[in-house]
């Protein structure tokens, strides 16, 4: 059986460096096995986060030779041939070795206004499928936050973090303005707090979302055009003078404020 | 004495699945301030896995379908084993908890005329599954979450529970846990606490479940004072991917069979109509062309029976694997692809198109899937009160997977998370109700804070010792082997002497690395849990000499009728992880005329 080298980064929010293990390797396995079999022989120590195994649960998210990529997801035969490296996600803080503090993104969670509904009437609400499937591309996502990682927006500079909820948000925002019963409208929020325009379309979210969703052209660019059409629609402009209307839903009021 | 890191709430919930985030929006809508400890991050728990869909009788696609219909094929799927009362209400509730999931933002599919589309699932007499493609679990989590999120609520993330703490007078008052980040101590006090902490799958080698299933709550519940029912009823799921080897056990959706994918031996041959039960003959259709009629008309054929039960059908594969008409890596077929075209099966089932593409390399539109049963689910679980959700432990409560009774001895497809829902609400309501009434607990017994405490960091004080991950690795291998799909008495017998000498290599671990987030460690803190619930398992297996629903014994192959008329309870009185189990014969509840003839009526 052929061999592998791993070198994967270890330490904490100190500072760390690559650590090498070589091992045989098995036939189709993932780099989370790999992962998992250096923890139960060399190291059981080393700190990795996973759950399902199977792609659907969007914890195991980290940089694979400089990828952002779920591991349980990446096979050890589709890389190419050579040592293989695994760092943590390079835009949130380092707990230890490949576990990252994700915080950032509940904290925009918590920020995002409640779905809006009329009241049901008997028998349930009625849509159609051509309704709900918009809504339902963007509900795909399993919070693996690598759209998050890779957005330059908050790679490269962390002072954007305080303004910017990201391409995560960004498709949940969609998904609330594109669903069927939302009575709410968040687009001033979009615009004014979320941080929608930092976002140059580059698409680098798209690209690394395990989900395949279509961030940039299905999510992120109609909520730009539907901001802009409010921002700049003098009608729009004096409504919100004149009714102070807000962002928030009821259910909205007894949202804590972000730790 | 330390000082730790202290939180105080009304209702304190152990677990961030569907049920322990339905119970926290019942417990804060009724003003109660309330806490959720999870192990992992918010949104990752094992309700994630759920493909196939939530049973409901809403009735929308056969307006024939009524809680009637959806009890009795609950109690039958459950071989009578069920607390009827808990199958009464699910059945009765559900359809209101699936529209209630719309107003929170749920996208369920469509029918024409845009009510919830139902889909066909094993046991189901109509189509009943409220769903999202093949992704239900993710999009019932992520509402339940968004909800939770939208109304403040408190969540400890990846914060591990070590034990539930008593007050003086013995009533459960919160518990001790450590946070995994840092590796440090921290309690929980509370009135009352409600266990939701899901299922127990890691102790076996094949198995659908995440590292998390190690039945923490199971075990904490036993220790606390709390009875275990059924733990010998576990459901091994018939279709579970079997190659290549390091996805073995992962879940292929019912959904595929609802749709219309078939199983296939190596010969080609349909081979689920030679294994249709007596009980279930009747509805069954006997040939090939009377069961595929019944896919677009319930009322043209009877049922294939590869939609029968998931007991029936994974002893089923079992056998033919055993036979030696197995596919290349030891499952059989599953064809779906002769069946449909291309375009239904991605629209459809595009979890599990993606997940043969890109693990096994597989086109699941031209090539049959190869599968096998793998360890999928525990109907057994704590012994809880049908209205309340209310354990034998003053104070405590469970929902969910970790609670017995509603599935009996096997689960229908489906019902697990309608049971989420359904019994998460309930747990809310009777931890509000118990809180309110004003017997809670006060305050925690510090002694047994400490105990625990002490214990965990032992392993850290072995100079040298075990390897957590060699102990879990054989205990696996040791319960797949002997306490696996069928079982007989010498295994059992085997296992139970392995199981005591586990329990000594547990006690000789030696910790590598810091406290903090050390998944050695926190293995080593799972693992005194993994043995109680195998234990429990191994006990009740041995004990139940007869083969019903998710229990079959190669030396008892048959029902036995006196064995329909209780469940084995565990209880224990020592408290720890290693104290002795007690075991009673505990008679079911006596169901009322009205409802038992229901199960015989012809629906």
């Amino acid at each position: 059986m052929a061999e592998v080298t791993m070198k994967v980064w270890r330490g904490d929010a100190n500072g760390g460096d690559f650590e090498s293990y070589t091992l045989t390797q098995n036939e189709g396995e993932v780099v989370l096995d790999v992962i998992h079999r250096i923890q139960a022989t060399e190291a059981p120590d080393l700190a990795c986060r996973w759950n399902c195994k199977a792609g659907k649960c969007g914890s195991c998210s980290a940089e694979i030779n400089g990828k952002p990529r779920l591991m349980c997801m990446t096979r050890m035969d589709q890389l190419p041939e050579g040592e293989v490296t695994v760092t943590p996600m390079k835009t949130f803080p380092i707990i230890r070795d490949l576990v990252t503090d994700v915080s950032f993104n509940y904290v925009q969670a918590q920020k995002v206004p409640a779905l809006l509904p009329p009241p049901m009437p008997e028998g349930g609400y009625r849509m159609f499928q051509e309704d709900v499937e918009r809504g339902q591309e963007f509900r795909k996502c399993i919070e693996c936050f690598l759209c998050q990682d890779v957005c330059h927006v908050i790679r490269d500079h962390e002072d954007n973090k305080a303004s910017y909820s990201g391409p995560r948000f960004f498709i949940r925002y969609a998904e609330l303005e594109m669903h069927p019963l939302d009575q709410n409208d968040r687009r001033h929020l979009v615009r004014e707090e979320m941080g929608l325009g930092y976002c140059n379309i580059t698409k680098c979210c798209t690209e690394v979302c395990p989900e395949h969703i279509h961030i940039t052209d299905n999510a992120i660019i109609p909520l730009k055009e539907r901001v802009v059409d409010v921002a700049y629609d003098p009608v729009a402009w004096l409504g919100r003078k004149i009714l102070r209307r807000t962002n928030r839903s009821a259910a909205d009021a007894d949202v804590q404020p972000a730790p | 004495m330390t000082d730790y890191e202290h939180h105080e709430y009304d209702v304190l919930i152990i677990g961030a699945g569907g049920a322990g985030l339905r119970a926290a929006i019942e417990a804060k809508q009724r003003g109660l301030s309330v806490g959720i400890v999870t192990k992992s991050l918010l949104g990752k728990a094992h309700t994630v896995m759920a493909e196939g869909g939530m049973a409901a009788a809403m009735g929308n696609v056969y307006p024939e379908d009524n809680w009637k219909v959806h009890f009795r094929d609950t109690m039958r799927g459950g071989k009578y084993l069920n607390n009827y009362r808990m199958a009464e209400l699910h059945a009765k509730e559900s359809p209101d908890r699936v529209w209630e999931l719309e107003q929170w933002g749920a996208l369920f599919d469509r029918t024409k005329d845009g009510k919830i589309l139902q889909r066909d699932f094993g046991g189901h007499r109509y189509a009943r599954l409220a769903h999202v493609g093949d992704r239900t679990g993710l999009e019932l989590i992520r509402t339940l979450q968004q909800k939770v999120v939208s109304m403040g609520t408190d969540v400890y993330m990846e914060c591990k529970v070590l034990k539930l703490v008593h007050d003086a007078d013995g009533r459960v008052a919160g518990c001790v846990a450590y946070w995994r980040p840092s590796g440090e101590f921290v309690t929980f006090g509370a009135k009352s606490v409600i266990l939701a902490t899901g299922g127990t799958g890691k102790s076996w080698k094949f198995t659908s479940n995440s590292w998390e299933g190690t039945g923490d709550g199971h075990a904490m519940a036993l220790w606390a004072g709390a009875q275990l029912i059924d733990m010998e009823c576990i459901q091994f799921h018939p279709t579970g991917m079997v190659w290549p080897h390091s996805v073995r056990g992962l879940l292929v959706t019912e959904g595929v069979r609802g749709d219309g994918g078939v199983l296939r031996n190596s010969e080609g041959k349909r081979f689920m109509f030679n294994y249709v039960a007596d009980m279930f003959r009747a509805e069954t259709a006997e040939t090939e062309e009377e069961a595929d009629k019944w896919y677009d008309d319930h009322t043209a054929g009877r049922r294939p029976p590869e939609l029968l039960p998931r007991d029936e059908v994974a002893r089923a594969i079992n056998t033919e694997v055993k036979a030696g008409r197995g596919s290349p890596h030891g499952g059989v077929f599953l064809d779906i692809a002769s069946r449909r075209s291309p375009e239904f099966i991605r629209r459809r089932l595009p979890s599990m198109y993606h997940q043969f593409m890109e693990l096994a390399g597989v086109d699941i539109t031209t090539d049959p899937m190869e599968i096998g049963p793998t360890c999928h689910y525990i109907m057994g679980g704590v012994k809880v009160d049908a209205e309340t959700a209310a354990t034998l432990a003053p104070g405590l409560f469970a929902a969910g997977e970790v609670a017995g009774g509603m599935h009996g001895a096997n689960r229908l497809g489906g019902n697990s998370l309608s049971d989420l829902v359904v019994f998460g609400k309930r747990a809310g309501m009777g931890a509000a109700d118990y809180v309110e009434s004003g017997q809670a607990a006060t305050t925690l017994d510090m002694g047994e804070v400490e105990a625990a405490v002490k214990e965990a960091l032992a392993p850290f004080d072995r100079a040298s010792g075990e390897n957590p991950y060699d102990i879990q690795r054989d205990l696996q291998e040791m319960m797949q082997v002997n306490v696996g799909i069928i079982r007989t008495a010498s295994e059992l017998e085997f296992a139970a002497t392995e199981l005591d000498k586990f329990t000594e290599r547990v006690k000789n671990i030696a910790v590598k690395g810091g406290r903090a987030y050390n998944p050695g460690w926190n293995l080593t803190t799972d693992l005194p849990a993994m043995l109680t619930v195998c234990r429990t398992v191994t006990r009740g297996a041995t004990l139940r000499k007869e083969s019903r629903g998710g229990h079959t014994r190669e030396d008892f192959p048959a029902a036995d009728p006196a064995f329909a008329k209780f469940n084995f309870a565990h209880s224990t009185n020592g408290g720890n992880w290693d104290s002795p189990i007690d075991t009673v014969e505990s008679p079911l509840l006596e169901m009322p005329d009205d409802l038992k003839a229901l199960l015989e009526e012809d629906h």
